[in-house]
């Protein structure tokens, strides 16, 4: 496994060249090309703001204004994390007949689909900085330093449940869609669209064993809310993605043999 | 030394029956016998413990039908799957030529597409500047590179494919079969580029179905049988028997279709559909399908093909002799008759015909039982399967008995030459001519 790991490394430029692969292909032929990847956070600010302004103003505590920014720190990560591993329980599927061809270690695949997911997600950080400086929320210079650290858990996190739920999928196709519903799940069981201090403490204790719950409040405090971020849980969550990730490496790594055969 | 090691490779693909489809994930976990359920329906053993080595520098053919495990072989070679039992060592950097351009992204150009495929193949970025204008040069792509792949012909997109995995440089090259797809020249590049990987003292591994490419460039062949080794060896020697062998199943399988014609012949006139034409003459013979047909006053009764030893067959050596025998019964004696034969290729093109009227024969006389023996000294049709036309009619034509294409045989030749006729010749040379293998 750690040999497997270290090969890895050496086809780091083969990772990167098909990341830019994803994204150039996925627009090529679109006339407004990476244009589109703003368009969808963009989209969802604006509707958010007008909802959050005009047609609820006053569901949520008046102390988080802008509310449209508040949910748009939680929404960003979770669009990267849900699609990533959305399309990683398709991708070593899709790309059968390159598993049975071509020998390469195959969990390139997931890695770069969680890669072009972060790559989207960095495109919309500047919509949010925008709508930041717009309404001029504060923003600590020094918290901004935490977030790379939050990036990259996340990103050990994603990947690791990507590569697992890739390989899964080629076993039990019935992973796709147990995916698709326990991330709907998962979803409302992160403290995005409500902030965590609205949810009453039975609940909290459930949703703070959600890894993904501190790396949003994470997000949060970073970029929206006042005051200085200590690092909350993050040292525990940084060692559950590690975890996560080598047992989904692992996993993968045990089943390897057989992708050629069941892709 | 030895750059590949096979030893004793059993491969076992397991295959999921009905149950499978239904009951997955869930009803595993729900019932609790994920295990169970895991278990395959059937299992279907592609390699039966197969065992070989190729020394380094050598090239190796492996031949056989389809389904004989060819195929599986080289890609457990190639390290894309692991067999069952058994172990393999390779020595050295393999690629494997499966399918061109197996990893190309139809959206992007072909210059990010060789990057992409090279680093598949476990070359680096510079390596692959360094040698991309080869790679190029060697694929005729030098206006198109830039295009998005799904722009480019199968020839362009089979080029590039190719050009990559063999600018690998590899120690050992394991193809599949993909020359069978290109065109004249294309072919010719990849052999060139085969003969310099042997020259550079690469080991070379070819499946293929053509023999003559086998015989060509191969120093040694192995022949799989479903799953087993069935002859390691010389090229020569090897795919012979391999002809032999496939000829032998061609000859029964060619029994059973003419077993039908053999049942007409012995039920007589009983069989309904031949009887409903007997008597009548179709209007254009060439044209008519396969039948018989005839006022039965003699019949012929059996039609064999002999070959030189006399052994009643079906699949004869270009060249060979073959004796036609026909039996023939006449339920009245009769003095208007004339024995014919002709012979057709596969597209229905007749070869030859003659009758014993045309060759200027008089008819004596035709009495109870008796053979008609057609002797071709040398059968000089080329490779391909024929039919044949067998008939005993009056001398102004009406028919006793005509047996339209009923019977077929199947000429082989090591030499795929065209047409159909192969007349008996040698190539001479003088002068400045200088040429060996003839």
């Amino acid at each position: 496994m750690l040999a497997n790991l270290a090969r890895l490394f050496r086809y780091r430029a083969l990772i990167s060249s098909l990341v830019a692969r994803e994204l150039t292909a996925r627009y090529r032929g679109s006339v407004l090309g990476f244009f589109w990847s703003f368009v969808n956070p963009l989209l969802l600010l604006v509707i958010y703001t007008v909802v959050f302004t005009v047609v609820l103003p006053s569901v949520h505590p008046p102390e988080l204004e802008p509310y449209a920014i508040f949910m748009f720190c939680g929404i960003l990560p979770w669009t990267w994390f849900s699609a990533s591993l959305l399309e990683s329980s398709n991708v070593l599927v899709a790309n059968g007949n390159l598993i049975r061809k071509v020998l390469f270690p195959a969990e390139v695949l997931p890695i770069v689909t969680v890669l072009a997911g972060l790559v989207h997600f960095c495109l919309g950080l500047p919509i949010l900085a925008a709508f930041l400086a717009y309404y001029r929320v504060p923003v600590a210079p020094t918290d901004l330093l935490w977030l790379p650290l939050i990036v990259a858990i996340q990103l050990v996190l994603t990947v690791g449940l990507a590569l697992l739920v890739s390989v899964l999928t080629v076993h039990f196709r019935d992973v796709r869609d147990l995916v698709a519903n326990l991330l709907t799940l998962w979803f409302f069981a992160t403290p995005i669209i409500y902030p965590m201090t609205q949810a009453p403490g039975s609940v909290r204790r459930i949703l703070s064993l959600n890894p993904f719950t501190h790396l949003v409040i994470a997000y949060q405090e970073v970029l929206f809310l006042p005051g200085r971020y200590g690092g909350g849980r993050l040292p525990v969550v940084a060692a559950v993605s590690l975890v996560v990730f080598l047992a989904g490496y692992f996993m993968f790594d045990r089943l390897r043999d057989t992708l050629a055969e069941e892709v | 030394m030895a750059a590949i090691v096979v030893h004793d490779v059993r491969k076992v693909y397991r295959r999921y029956g009905r149950r499978r489809q239904f009951a997955t994930l869930k009803s595993a976990l729900l019932s609790g016998n994920l295990l169970r359920d895991l278990r395959p329906d059937a299992v279907l053993e592609a390699l039966k413990g197969v065992s070989f080595d190729v020394a380094a520098g050598r090239t190796l053919g492996i031949i056989g039908r389809n389904g004989s495990g060819k195929s599986t072989m080289l890609k457990l070679i190639a390290g894309i799957g692991k067999p069952t039992s058994g172990s393999i060592s390779v020595n050295g950097r393999v690629s494997a030529l499966i399918e061109l351009g197996a990893g190309f992204h139809p959206e992007i150009s072909g210059r990010e597409n060789v990057f992409i495929n090279g680093m598949m193949l476990g070359l680096s970025r510079r390596d692959i500047a360094k040698r991309f204008d080869e790679i190029v040069r060697f694929a005729e792509l030098e206006e198109f590179i830039d295009a998005p792949v799904k722009t480019y012909s199968s020839g362009m997109y089979m080029r590039l494919g190719f050009a990559v995995a063999t600018s690998v440089d590899p120690d050992v090259l394991l193809v599949d079969e993909v020359l069978a797809v290109g065109d004249e020249s294309f072919t010719h590049k990849c052999l060139d580029a085969f003969a310099d990987l042997k020259r550079r003292g690469r080991t070379v591994v070819l499946v293929t179905h053509s023999l003559d490419l086998v015989t060509r460039f191969c120093d040694d062949v192995l022949w799989l049988d479903a799953g087993e080794v069935r002859l390691l060896g010389d090229p020569k020697r090897v795919i012979d028997a391999y002809l032999t062998a496939v000829a032998g199943e061609d000859n029964r399988r060619l029994a059973e279709g003419d077993t039908a014609a053999h049942e007409g012949l012995n039920t007589e006139s009983r069989t309904p559909s031949l009887e409903s034409r007997s008597g009548e003459l179709p209007r254009d013979m060439f044209q008519a399908a396969e039948g018989r047909w005839g006022s039965r006053e003699v019949e012929i009764t059996e039609v064999d093909l002999l070959d030189p030893e006399g052994v009643a067959g079906h699949v004869f050596q270009s060249g060979s002799r073959m004796d036609i025998r026909l039996r023939v019964r006449a339920h009245r004696t009769v003095s208007d008759f004339v024995f014919g034969v002709g012979i057709f290729s596969a597209d229905g093109v007749c070869c030859y015909g003659t009758n014993t009227q045309i060759e200027g024969a008089t008819a004596g006389e035709l009495a109870g039982d008796g053979e008609v023996r057609f002797v071709i000294e040398a059968l000089n049709l080329v490779d391909g399967t024929y039919k044949l036309d067998v008939a005993v009619h009056k001398q102004d034509g009406v028919p006793y008995d005509y047996h339209r294409l009923l019977h077929t045989f199947r000429m082989t030749s090591r030499l795929k030459e065209v047409g159909i006729f192969r007349p008996p010749h040698r190539w001479s040379f003088s002068g400045g001519v200088r040429m060996s293998g003839l």
